[in-house]
């Protein structure tokens, strides 16, 4: 078996977060590739919940209809979830909740009293390990693998948890290999370990922000977002910076506004609401021409909408919102890799274009854990964009720096606070190339074609997409963001000999790369969007900078449930049923 | 190593927007010499100025100036000096911007304690919209949207700011200029949130509370020398049964700790001269928790 889905359930707060974690780190510290998902709703105790772990001997980057184990810690699991078990799979549940499957199912069932084994430890918390000891022994991975990861978990909770948690991990393996059925099991064979990494996307977020130089974060809580924040907790103060957790929005983004303009690299993330608050601030980094970097974890609107579930309908927010035209720069990462890539390039690019870079995570990019075969750290450069020499300013009166200048590429050396004479005023006000505010409308013309200007290069940057597959595609299927994990696997795995199909992924919003994005596509036979949002957001972006979608359709979800490989396939295969490849 | 500054390096040549008359005229000019005096260096000076009437002052003033989004000049100053704590930097702004708009900002800015200096031109009325009530205006006080006269009772803001955890409190008027550079002087020194309401007449619409009502109904503590400022309660009681019309300092805490000095690790060199390019080693172990 190249890949097993394992699945557990129950209700919320009962540690299914934790067992979920311990069983996707051992099969990536055993060299799978380890996709590990969630669907969870905006409350702390009660309501069902469930974890899904991919463990593959091939990148996985989406979720999938199918479950091989399924363990359940409540009936509603099984009611729930039981027909995604695949024929040899099984389910294991709690013997306490007296478990039944629907008849006839076939499936095996393995009913180990986990409640009494945790009670009879002294600590009910931990029915979720006796949980992890069964699935051991039904998929044939050593015990002493999450034994060994227990242990260094708990950890920092002392001995006594630490010993509490194993010995639940060995009850419930012996539980259940007492009960398993002659034949039944799977094998996870050791392979080569890689090192590989387990990450989500806002981890990476956090890492390459203190690549990139970032060492101020300000932000305020808000799901899928928080994490961040709380990941840049133990990044930031041990390397010179600080995090502050504000009272709204709008104090984050015009704090980050306030440290870039005194010449520190500061960032913020938010999602849905929270991104609402912040248009107001980004409008002033576009007009006063200060840097600000921006993460936007997109989850389902408008208003609070369900904010446990991922989107990808904020991106005319991202490009547009907000009154008046401001220049932004707004990048797609679609994989933990390109998470941490962008988070850390957007700091160059917020002081080299000196203008708020957004980066559009979604909740699925950003909460899922996902294996990383490298984070390209080596990459990572700082380029602080164009600063005015102290030589050049020292020669100037105080308050004759021209902050604003009218520049062939638009882009105006700044000065920052300390150096001698480079004040100037910074404003939302229209102005003057010396900052002095100013309603001329010959100076208003040219200072709104400057900010414009500066953006221009990165129109026919090629970098904005990323297109793989042949020359001239059959179909080829549009995206951004985490989707494209399970366009990737379905084109990978379609078996289709005859369909030629390639896959765009924008990797740059805004500034649209339209000259590389309309190559692609016409270059295509058949195009097809995929976007986790209703109005297919991508598709009218691209017809807004002028290219033809007419040959295109939309496969589109904005029910809070992700793309599977599998519907994907199935939209390929119906558009392709006249050509007979199905 | 800089040569001394004087008021005239302080000066723009921007001709000024305020009416004639204006408070902010006085209040301008005591921040201009409170700064002489004090030998800061406007290239060491940041000022953050709100939106209204008086967000105008960095135009006037030769300093780094931001120029923010209305009532957001708190988290933007806080920025400014968590970047670069080697400068000296106010936030600047109106009634309207700092206790109506802004009010969250303040009463955040107040519990955090930060290292600025909050100053407030406080007019009783919005100037640059042309006549509206604003936060601090009189109980029944008539304007442009209260015709028949306010019925929401003023935000008393030393009040406020005492009670949210300010550790240094003063109010001063523009027309007093000698304890007004003074106030900003020693608002300036203190070592955290320093919040300086400055009453600031509006001679275009806001009839009532006029120079010659406020010199009539304002004492200045600096004439009775009996109020101690060491203490909160005592600053609160005096802010209440004044109904605040008093000039002077009201409170200061000088051993409360400042946000800078509480944030963990937070070095004496500026983040802006912070090397950014992390040691390889650094990384080996920060990827060590993902495998």
């Amino acid at each position: 078996m190249d890949q097993i889905a394992w699945k557990i359930g129950g209700d919320q707060g009962e540690g299914i977060d934790s067992t979920g974690d311990v069983i996707a780190t051992v099969a990536s510290r055993m060299g799978y590739f380890v996709y590990g998902y969630k669907s969870f709703s905006s409350r702390i105790k009660g309501g069902h919940t469930h974890y899904k772990v991919r463990i593959a001997d091939h990148p996985v980057r989406s979720a999938v209809p199918e479950t091989h184990v399924l363990v359940a810690l409540t009936q509603e699991t099984i009611d729930r979830s039981v027909h995604e078990v695949v024929p040899g799979g099984a389910v294991i549940a709690d013997e306490g909740f007296q478990p039944s499957l629907p008849d006839g199912c076939g499936l095996p069932l393995i009913a180990i009293p986990m409640g009494r084994i945790a009670r009879e430890l002294g600590n009910p918390v931990v029915r979720n390990m006796v949980a992890v000891g069964a699935t051991s022994a039904l998929l044939g991975v050593p015990l002493a693998r999450y034994e060994a990861y227990v242990s260094l978990k708990f950890e920092g909770k002392g001995q006594g948890v630490v010993d509490v948690n194993l010995a639940a991990l060995r009850a419930g393996f012996e539980a259940a290999r007492a009960v398993l059925p002659d034949g039944l099991g799977f094998t996870l064979p050791e392979v080569a370990e890689k090192g590989r990494l387990l990450m989500t996307g806002n981890e990476a977020i956090a890492l390459g922000a203190l690549a990139g130089g970032c060492r101020i974060m300000a932000a305020y809580p808000i799901t899928p977002a928080s994490d961040v924040m709380e990941n840049l907790v133990g990044l930031l103060p041990q390397h010179g910076g600080v995090v502050c957790q504000m009272e709204d929005e709008i104090a984050a983004i015009t704090l980050v506004i306030g440290a870039s303009y005194a010449g520190a690299r500061a960032m913020t993330a938010t999602a849905g609401p929270g991104f609402s608050l912040m248009q107001e601030g980004m409008g002033l980094a576009a007009m006063a021409e200060i840097p600000a970097v921006i993460v936007d974890c997109q989850r389902s609107g408008p208003s609070t909408g369900m904010p446990t579930k991922s989107e990808q309908s904020d991106i005319m927010a991202a490009i547009f919102g907000g009154h008046g035209e401001g220049g932004r720069i707004v990048l797609s990462p679609s994989t933990v890799e390109e998470a941490f890539a962008d988070t850390a390039e957007a700091f160059n690019l917020a002081e080299r274009y000196q203008t708020p870079v957004i980066i559009a995570s979604d909740l699925a990019l950003s909460e899922w854990k996902q294996t990383v075969e490298h984070l390209p750290i080596e990459k990572v450069t700082i380029d602080r964009g164009e600063i005015a020499p102290q030589d050049f300013l020292r020669h100037l009166q105080r308050g004759s720096f021209d902050r604003y200048a009218l520049t062939d590429s638009g882009i105006s050396p700044r000065s920052l606070p300390g150096q001698p004479h480079g004040q100037y005023l910074a404003t939302g006000v229209e102005h003057l190339p010396s900052g002095k505010v100013s309603e001329d409308p010959r100076n208003r013309k040219s200072e709104v074609d400057k900010r414009a200007r500066k953006f221009q290069p990165l129109i026919d940057d090629p970098t904005g997409v990323d297109y793989e597959g042949p020359a001239t595609p059959d179909l080829l299927i549009a995206s951004f963001g985490s989707v494209t994990g399970a366009i990737e696997e379905a084109i990978a795995t379609i078996g289709e000999s005859t369909l030629h199909i390639g896959r765009l992924k924008v990797r740059r919003l805004w500034p649209f790369p339209a000259t590389a994005f309309r190559k692609c596509l016409e270059a295509a036979g058949e195009v097809m969007f995929v976007e986790q949002n209703s109005t297919s957001q991508l598709r009218r972006l691209s017809e807004l900078v002028g290219i033809d979608t007419s040959h295109a359709t939309s496969l589109l979800r904005y029910d809070g449930i992700l793309f599977t490989p599998q519907e994907i396939q199935a939209a390929i295969r119906s558009r392709f049923a006249r050509q007979e490849v199905s | 190593m800089s040569e001394p500054i004087t008021i005239d390096d302080l000066k723009t040549d921007e001709k000024s927007w305020w009416c004639p008359g204006c408070g902010d005229f006085g209040v301008l000019a005591a921040l201009q010499k409170a700064i002489v005096e004090l030998g800061l260096s406007p290239d060491n000076l940041a000022i953050v100025a709100g939106i209204g009437c008086s967000g105008k002052i960095g135009n006037y003033i030769n300093s780094y100036n931001i120029h923010v989004v209305h009532g957001r000049t708190l988290p933007t100053a806080m920025g400014v000096k968590l970047a670069n704590r080697d400068l000296t930097v106010f936030a600047v702004g109106g009634d309207g911007d700092g206790f109506a708009i802004g009010m969250g900002h303040f009463i955040h800015a107040c519990r955090r304690n930060m290292n600025i200096t909050y100053i407030v031109m406080d007019n009783h009325i919005y100037g640059l919209t042309k006549g509206q009530n604003s936060p601090t205006s009189d109980f029944g006080a008539k304007a442009k949207a209260t015709p028949w006269g306010s019925i929401e009772h003023p935000v008393r803001p030393l009040q406020a700011a005492l009670a949210a955890g300010a550790t240094w409190v003063g109010q001063g008027f523009s027309s007093n200029q000698a304890q007004l550079v003074r106030l900003i002087q020693e608002a300036v020194n203190h070592q955290g949130f320093s919040f300086l309401n400055v009453i600031s007449p509006c001679v275009t619409y806001n009839k009532v509370n006029t120079y010659a009502w406020y010199k009539q109904n304002l004492a200045s503590l600096d004439d009775e020398a009996k109020h101690n400022p060491s203490e909160r309660a005592d600053a609160l009681r005096l802010a209440v049964e004044t109904d605040e019309m008093v000039t002077g300092l009201l409170f200061e805490d000088r051993d409360a700790p400042s946000y800078d000095s509480l944030v963990p690790g937070f070095s004496t060199t500026p983040i802006v001269k912070q090397d950014l390019i992390l040691p390889e080693e650094a990384w080996d172990n920060l990827l060590a928790a993902f495998r």
